[in-house]
């Protein structure tokens, strides 16, 4: 096949490229060289898209309400980030006087810091992960939990009612789904029996009849997405479950304190938890660079990868402009006692799968328990509790 | 409740987003500086200053009574009377400001002013683009920033300037008419006394009755002028005793 050089060379493009940037070094410099380039692109390229896709995020929205959006910096708006960018630096930076200045400092910092090591080990095309890690996920799960930290930290030192309430339900909310997103994410380890995630994406890169192999397409698999996707978009604090900066009754929540570019980072931190959440999301459930039908594997891994992820964006910005927000109680319910549960039932599933062998039972069995499971907790859930007459027990 | 609240939500906005593409009547937006809709006829901004014909100094309708200036809620209007006087719009002398001074940075374009004006003098304008680089000095509006002619007046708001010059033609015609029949009477009174003198009368009787009939050719404008404020919409009984504490 003639062919094949191309598609190799285009695929590997990435590749290719750093080993002969790095070939011009010593060789005993060329693994730091290669790792220090890598990191470069990655620290390079996000926040480039993360540009995009605050002006796609704002035009998409105002479409959404019928709307035109921002169209006036550039061709269709689209250099508006960079006024954006231009605005956020010359600001004042004020800290507030009674503020824990080295914390309300860092705070930023510790948020970018720790989303952008989550990307290390998110492989983002055939052979283009930072770190192959054979604990990937659960180093991928240790750095999303510690965006909490930030968050906490930058309510906290704020010294403000407004920042530390939403820093309060931050940490709330952010451990109540952490625990649904990391049992929505076993379910794939079960299967995959490996938490590299280079070995998840490998054991969905198999095809049936020109049909991927990927894990939404079993029953767990799409319950374990759904349940992750909800998990993910209250994890990023994205609408509906935006109550940590809920404008209309926080301000802006954690960080009304913080203004200019330090605010502009929190911001960044923000798009770039939900890029490399969605990333991992890809990654585990939609086969990660892996092409959706056998015939389209020559189209490059890393666009396959790039397009899953714009893709979940566009989801997120959908939901953003067309749910409303939640109240805390209710954010809290339906993590414990929906999400969760159907979490918990979506492991039992996943094990019954792996055992009940190769076969249709399996299919119909993991269905029915699982829409059983969902009609019966909403019920529930639909289950209005009736409030009588007030009655005042220690006033009389 | 299972969610299909959330997926109708989704199809909506789906919905939206891809009509807003194709339909130019979901998208109602008007991008304001290259296009623009023309300002409704009852839209109102600021204050201006009527005046009639070429010369804005001859032929504004403003007379300083300064009615405008104790009404006004914020006190935003300023006024000096002038000490000579100009004839107005039915010919009698009449005071003109001579500086007229509105605060746009104050005004709440509340139009008390417009309705208290017994003269038709001041009008809401709609021009809005008044931005300006010097807030203290840009935003105090003088006479001469005040003052449009009445064409200006027939095209922002046609329906509300053409009342308002039918009100004022009749009260001219009125005024005119009023004018002439106590020109007229007096007239007759001179002659009828110049017949009683000719007859050989007593001459100071005929010289007390042409005083009368000057007294009456007299009273005969301020009449016409407080017919006027009758007829003119608004606070009419306020503006009697007004007038007639101004004089």
């Amino acid at each position: 096949m003639i062919a094949r050089p191309v598609f190799e060379t285009s695929d590997q493009i990435f590749v290719l490229l750093k080993e002969w940037l790095v070939g011009f070094l010593p060789a005993p410099w060329q693994p730091a060289a290669g790792v220090v380039l890598s990191v470069a692109a990655i620290v390079g390229l996000f926040p480039v898209l993360f540009a995009f896709t605050t002006v796609l995020e704002r035009k998409g929205l105002g479409r959404i309400q019928n709307r035109i959006g921002p169209n006036r910096v550039g061709p269709l708006g689209l250099l508006q980030p960079l006024a954006d960018g231009i605005k956020s630096l010359t600001k004042e930076d004020i800290v507030p006087a009674s503020a824990d200045r080295v914390v309300h400092f860092l705070a930023p910092l510790v948020l970018v810091v720790t989303v952008l090591m989550g990307f290390a080990v998110v492989p983002m095309g055939r052979n283009m992960v930072l770190v192959d890690m054979d604990a990937g996920l659960l180093f991928y799960f240790a750095m999303g939990t510690s965006t909490e930290l930030a968050i906490f930290m930058a309510g906290w030192s704020s010294r403000n009612k407004y920042s530390l309430l939403g820093a309060m339900r931050a940490v709330a909310q952010m451990i109540s789904y952490e625990v649904a997103l990391l049992l929505s994410s076993v379910v794939v380890v079960m299967m995959a029996g490996s938490l590299s995630l280079t070995r998840i994406v490998a054991a969905q890169n198999q095809y049936t009849w020109g049909l991927p192999h990927w894990y939404i397409f079993t029953p767990w698999g799409l319950a374990g997405f759904l349940m992750y996707a909800i998990a993910t978009t209250a994890e990023t604090n994205r609408s509906p479950f935006d109550l940590p900066e809920g404008e209309s009754e926080l301000v802006a929540g954690y960080h009304t304190e913080y203004s200019g570019f330090k605010f502009a980072l929190f911001f960044l931190g923000e798009y770039l938890a939900m890029f490399s959440i969605s990333g991992l999301g890809a990654t585990l459930f939609l086969g990660g660079w892996s092409a959706p039908f056998s015939f389209l594997t020559w189209i490059p891994s890393w666009i396959w990868f790039f397009s899953k992820l714009m893709l979940s964006i566009f989801v997120f910005i959908w939901l953003r402009g067309t749910l409303p927000r939640l109240r805390q109680d209710q954010l809290m319910n339906f993590a414990w006692k929906f999400v969760l549960p159907m979490t918990l039932l979506n492991l039992l599933v996943a094990g019954l799968w792996r055992f009940l062998g190769e076969g249709w039972e399996r299919w119909v069995l993991c269905t029915a328990i699982l829409v059983l499971a969902y009609v019966v907790m909403g019920r529930m859930g639909m289950r209005r509790e009736h409030f009588g007459p007030r009655s005042y027990r220690y006033v009389e | 409740m299972f969610g299909e609240g959330i997926l109708k939500g989704l199809a909506e906005t789906a919905k939206n987003f891809f009509g807003s593409f194709v339909s130019a009547k979901r998208l109602t937006t008007v991008e304001y500086p290259e296009q623009r809709i023309a300002p409704f006829e009852a839209a109102r901004v600021f204050p201006f200053l009527v005046y009639d014909g070429e010369d804005w100094l001859a032929g504004l309708r403003c007379v300083a009574c300064q009615i405008c200036e104790k009404e006004c809620p914020p006190q935003c209007i300023f006024i000096e009377k002038s000490k000579d006087k100009k004839p107005d719009f039915v010919g009698k002398p009449q005071s003109y400001p001579v500086r007229f001074e509105i605060d746009i940075s104050v005004c709440m374009s509340c139009q008390i002013c417009v309705e208290v004006c017994p003269f038709e003098a001041i009008k809401m304008d709609t021009d809005f683009e008044l931005s300006t680089g010097d807030r203290f000095g840009g935003l105090l509006l003088n006479l001469e920033q005040l003052v449009k002619p009445n064409e200006y007046y027939h095209q922002i708001h046609p329906t509300e300037a053409a009342e308002v010059d039918a009100r004022l033609a009749g009260e001219k015609v009125k005024a005119e008419e009023k004018a002439k029949a106590a020109a007229e009477a007096a007239r007759a009174a001179a002659e009828a006394a110049q017949a009683k003198a000719a007859e050989g009368a007593v001459a100071v009787k005929a010289a007390e009755e042409t005083g009368a009939a000057k007294a009456a050719s007299d009273e005969a404008v301020p009449q016409a002028a407080s017919d006027a404020a009758k007829a003119a919409p608004g606070a009419a009984s306020q503006k009697q005793p007004d007038e007639e504490g101004r004089r």
